[in-house]
């Protein structure tokens, strides 16, 4: 074990065959109290992440504000060159030829929305990240592929080592399982 | 097998449908009297009333033909609505008659006077004449009523039998349904608008004529099925996730719109050909360019901004109020391009053109409304229909 290493349990991770179980025990999680869930399935389910309150995170806002500078800069990069900089009379046009300048403007709105979405979601997500716990469980592995996984971390207050893997077997799962760190 | 007696409409449908055939009524008595004292105004108003309904009616026309090939849960809940607005064709044909009849007061190809004038309008003549254009008109709502009528009467046949087969055929009519609507809305688009000046020309009209289409569709639907599900028994199957997938589709709509209306602007521009920019000079001076203003702000970057919000696409109410807009806005739209032909001398506005565009639409909305009455409001037989509804 390396040095820099934290030890000891990270939480219960339970495995289940189909995404209803898995959407009940995350929304019975929710009912009962504990916070620090999280999902893992081999394809996007959108009821689970409701269910998990992970509705309302930043990234609209980040690509939001990542579009409107885009937008502004494209626009005023094409104005600023055509207008002060290098004023050319084309064919009797306007020097803010603003028609003109939509194309260009759209694709910077585009390029740094989707580079803020990218990047934002990389950073909110605490990415890259080389080790995770989860890891250490082999069955974990088949989340990619056939199998749902609801994780309750040992740091949720109302964690407690028998009485949660208690309460997810109560769900009906395939195994649940400790995950060290 | 769905129960269909379950599905029938609301009795307050009924009253609805009565509310909207006294304000018609009304709108269409004032016009009449507009007409008696200046017949050239009162049909030039008629016209873009009449182009604002029956963009309404092509893009349901689309929009249920889009259902049938894509399949998707959204367009089941609403399929009676689209079908009850496309059904309505034959209606719309038959109210195109006032335009007919003052075609000299609408279009210069059609005054002779004016051909006799210019040399240009002459060579126009060869397409642009009035038997031709009747004849073109009465082909355009023959195939495309006939396509109506081929997957409407197969969707209610569905109900009664629920014949598994059917859900194929109306696919089979969807697909060239909808190539052939884009070609004859293109035509249309140049009969109806573009000719009102023969001599300009853009070869991407036809498809913003059709991008409006769409936005009309679902700035239409979307109020509808507000309505609609707020009353048994329509409560019990559209959900906070239907409107969520209108309030995309209106979204995307918009931007398809925005983006032909760009394309053209833009390709015009740069070529800055007198025989093409003339269109725009007129547009975008004087008063119309403060109409062309509104329009950018409330027919895109307003509703754009609006609808990127998801919450606002999931509150039913919000998202019909955004509909609301647009459906207005496809109004004023349709006045930009068509008004300006008529007042050279900068922007004017009517009464007859608030009358008839209330009139027309208040017929039109109970004509709607009758034909969603006559049956059940979900096709209650269609294979994909459980999947779709909400689940226990």
């Amino acid at each position: 074990m390396d040095p820099g290493r934290r030890v000891g349990l990270y939480g219960l991770v339970a495995e289940f065959d189909n995404s209803d179980q898995l959407l009940r025990a995350a929304k019975g999680s929710r009912a009962d109290g504990y916070r620090l869930v999280d999902a893992f399935t081999p394809y996007p389910i959108e009821e689970v992440s409701e269910a998990l309150g992970h509705h309302h995170s930043k990234l609209p806002l980040i690509v939001l504000i990542g579009g409107i500078l885009g937008a502004l800069g494209g626009f005023f990069l094409q104005y600023w060159v055509s207008v002060i900089e290098y004023p050319l009379n084309i064919g009797g046009r306007p020097l803010n030829s603003w028609v003109s300048f939509i194309p260009v403007t759209f694709e910077c709105t585009v390029l740094v929305a989707s580079l803020s979405a990218v990047l934002g979601m990389l950073a909110l997500n605490g990415l890259p990240r080389p080790y995770h716990p989860l890891f250490n469980e082999e069955r974990f592995a088949l989340a990619s592929r056939d199998r749902y996984f609801l994780c309750i971390k040992k740091l949720d207050p109302a964690f407690d080592r028998e009485g949660t893997r208690k309460f997810l077997e109560g769900f009906d799962p395939i195994g649940v399982y400790e995950v060290e760190n | 097998m769905i129960d269909a007696s379950s599905w029938r409409a609301p009795a307050e449908l009924g009253r609805l449908e009565r509310r909207f055939w006294i304000i018609g009524g009304a709108g269409i008595v004032l016009s009449l009297l507009g007409a008696l004292l200046d017949q050239a105004q009162a049909v030039q108003s008629y016209l873009v009333a009449w182009l604002l309904w029956t963009g309404v009616a092509f893009g349901s026309f689309a929009v249920m033909t889009l259902h049938h090939l894509s399949r998707g849960g959204w367009g089941l809940m609403v399929r009676r609505v689209l079908e009850s607005a496309a059904k309505t064709l034959p209606l719309l044909a038959i109210l195109f008659i006032p335009v007919l009849l003052g075609l000299p007061h609408i279009y210069r190809w059609a005054d002779p006077e004016a051909v006799a004038a210019s040399a240009k309008l002459q060579e126009k003549t060869h397409y642009l004449n009035v038997p031709f254009f009747t004849a073109r008109f009465v082909a355009y709502f023959v195939v495309l009523g006939g396509l109506t009528w081929l997957i409407c009467s197969r969707s209610l046949r569905q109900d009664r039998t629920g014949e598994p087969r059917l859900a194929r055929r109306m696919q089979n009519f969807a697909g060239p349904g909808l190539g052939i609507y884009v070609v004859i809305s293109t035509l249309a688009a140049v009969d109806w608008i573009m000719s009102l000046d023969p001599l300009w020309y853009s070869t991407l009209f036809g498809i913003y004529f059709v991008g409006g289409h769409g936005v009309a569709a679902f700035a239409f639907v979307i109020p509808v099925a507000l309505w609609l599900s707020r009353r048994e028994p329509m409560s019990r199957a559209l959900t906070q996730r239907h409107f969520h997938d209108y309030g995309k589709l209106l979204f995307a709509f918009v931007m398809l719109w925005a983006y032909f209306a760009v394309s053209q602007l833009l390709i015009i521009w740069s070529g800055n050909l007198a025989e093409e920019i003339t269109w725009y000079v007129e547009r975008i001076q004087g008063g119309w360019k403060i109409v062309g203003i509104v329009i950018a702000v409330l027919h895109f970057f307003l509703p754009f901004l609006l609808l990127l919000s998801r919450d606002l696409k999931r509150n039913a109410g919000r998202l019909a109020i955004v509909a609301t807009l647009l459906l207005v806005m496809r109004w004023v739209d349709l006045y930009w391009q068509v008004g300006p032909a008529f007042h050279h001398d900068g922007f004017a506005l009517h009464w007859l053109d608030l009358t008839t565009v209330v009139g027309l639409g208040g017929l039109w909305l109970a004509t709607v409304f009758n034909l969603l009455g006559r049956h059940a409001l979900i096709p209650v037989n269609d294979p994909n229909l459980e999947e779709a509804l909400p689940g226990e």
